[in-house]
């Protein structure tokens, strides 16, 4: 699963996981602290983050 | 599909008027280090002041006599201005040119036996080139480029402030206009009661966040993978360096530019927030960061020199835009001035305060509620305020 900073476009993949940001390469979204910020621009939070459907 | 049908026809091409006016911004080190030069070869003692002059003179003149331009590029050549590498360069070019003359100032101050007062005009002229830089270092961290990032963090290194690096990209743009933030200045916040809280927090907060980080990956804080620690490697290596080969003669000056330097950026994060509050919504978490939240200037001489630091709002709005694609908002709050003659008031608070808080009051169409107080100062400037706040409610109608 995918999910979009919707301020930025930064992508959270969860099969890539955010190495630099201490999240190895399959951690779930549901394991991501419920405020972290996006790593792109800091606007917005992983509450604002949406879910990119497989269509796009 | 048939693209000789389909493509509009080409509309009259639009180029940046500013293309090469940004080669203003690599100008700082280049007319910082025309100035050392000219000290080495003529030691006429206003060589060594021009910098001072420059930023607090001859920038709020120009920006006076040139004023202001809000025009922004069509959407249309957004892309195509955004991909253009010419202007990663203009930004890439500053960084040798920075080091290049805090080398040179550090071999002058150790070896030409200055006068103390010629050594403290030596290190202010370097401290601003290295103060400026950190503003070219913001663009650049600011980017996902590798090399973009690891330039921003060798232009911190003369300053000591690699943590900038940091705390700016993951705690100031989430907590800005907040009072959790110590970049934001309060209303009634002397540029000097600013100064200790906006250096010592920033610091704090770099180094919490990297803790944060490293946690995640089981490792402490004293890891070689802390940023901070890496980018305080780089200004170890630089400081020891010159140290080693130029001797302790050197040391007052690296210091006194360094703390110059970073002062400078620090009366600029003093301006660019003042007294502005993002609210609570409620769920409890701040607003999220609008155009209303920063101060800008669309004065063009300190736009080109800054690389549209000006355009302040649009950069916390959009972070990851470059600074050839940043957008005037007509909803935005502005200042009287440019950047530069904005800094030269503050470091006077009764001028700042006669000039800003009107503005602030304003900008908040005359509810005081919604402004960032300083701690402490809130009842007394809420009283001095209030028949004023009147007016202004009285004018909205």
């Amino acid at each position: 699963m995918k999910y979009r900073c919707p301020n930025c476009d930064h992508v959270y993949d969860e099969a890539q996981g955010e190495p630099h940001e201490g999240f190895p390469p399959g951690t779930l979204w549901s394991q991501i602290p419920d405020d972290w910020s996006c790593p792109g621009c800091a606007v917005r939070d992983k509450v604002d983050f949406e879910l990119v459907s497989d269509a796009s | 599909m048939s693209q000789a049908t389909l493509t509009p026809a080409p509309a009259t091409r639009w180029s940046d008027p500013k293309r090469y006016l940004w080669l203003l911004g690599p100008a700082i080190p280049v007319i910082g280090g025309g100035m050392l030069v000219a000290y080495w070869q003529t030691q006429a003692a206003w060589t060594l002041w021009f910098a001072v002059a420059l930023v607090h003179v001859i920038l709020p003149v120009l920006d006076f006599l040139f004023g202001e331009d809000a025009a922004n590029p069509p959407d249309s050549a957004l892309q195509a201005l955004d991909n253009d590498r010419y202007y990663s360069w203009v930004l890439y070019a500053f960084v040798p040119l920075q080091i290049g003359v805090t080398i040179l100032g550090a071999w002058m101050a150790a070896t030409m036996d200055l006068p103390w007062y010629h050594m403290l005009g030596l290190a202010i002229s370097v401290g601003i080139v290295n103060g400026v830089a950190i503003n070219t270092a913001h663009e650049l961290g600011h980017k996902k480029d590798k090399l973009d990032r690891w330039l921003a963090r060798i232009s911190l290194a003369p300053t000591l402030y690699g943590h900038f690096y940091v705390e700016h990209n993951r705690g100031h743009h989430k907590n800005v206009a907040t009072p959790e933030d110590p970049a934001s200045s309060r209303f009634g916040e002397t540029f000097w009661a600013f100064w200790p809280r906006t250096v010592m927090g920033s610091l704090r907060s770099a180094w919490h966040l990297e803790a944060e980080r490293l946690q995640r990956f089981n490792k402490g804080v004293w890891s070689t993978e802390n940023e901070n620690l890496q980018s305080w490697g780089m200004s170890a290596v630089l400081f020891g360096g010159l140290l080693a080969v130029l001797g302790w003669a050197a040391l007052p000056f690296l210091i006194i530019q360094a703390i110059y330097g970073f002062s400078l950026l620090e009366v600029v994060n003093y301006l660019e927030h003042y007294g502005l509050l993002r609210r609570k919504n409620a769920d409890g978490r701040y607003e999220r960061c609008q155009p209303e939240h920063s101060w800008n200037s669309n004065h063009t001489v300190t736009n080109l020199f800054l690389y549209h630091l000006q355009r302040h709002s649009d950069h916390h709005a959009n972070p990851t835009r470059r600074y050839q694609t940043l957008r005037h908002f007509d909803d935005s709050p502005q200042l009287p001035s440019g950047y530069a003659g904005m800094i030269t008031l503050a470091y006077f608070p009764p001028l700042w305060f006669a000039l800003m808080n009107k503005r602030v009051v304003r900008h908040y169409k005359g509810d005081l509620s919604r402004i960032s107080f300083q701690p402490g100062k809130r009842e007394a400037l809420m009283a001095k305020y209030k028949s004023y706040a009147d007016e202004v409610r009285a004018q909205q109608g």
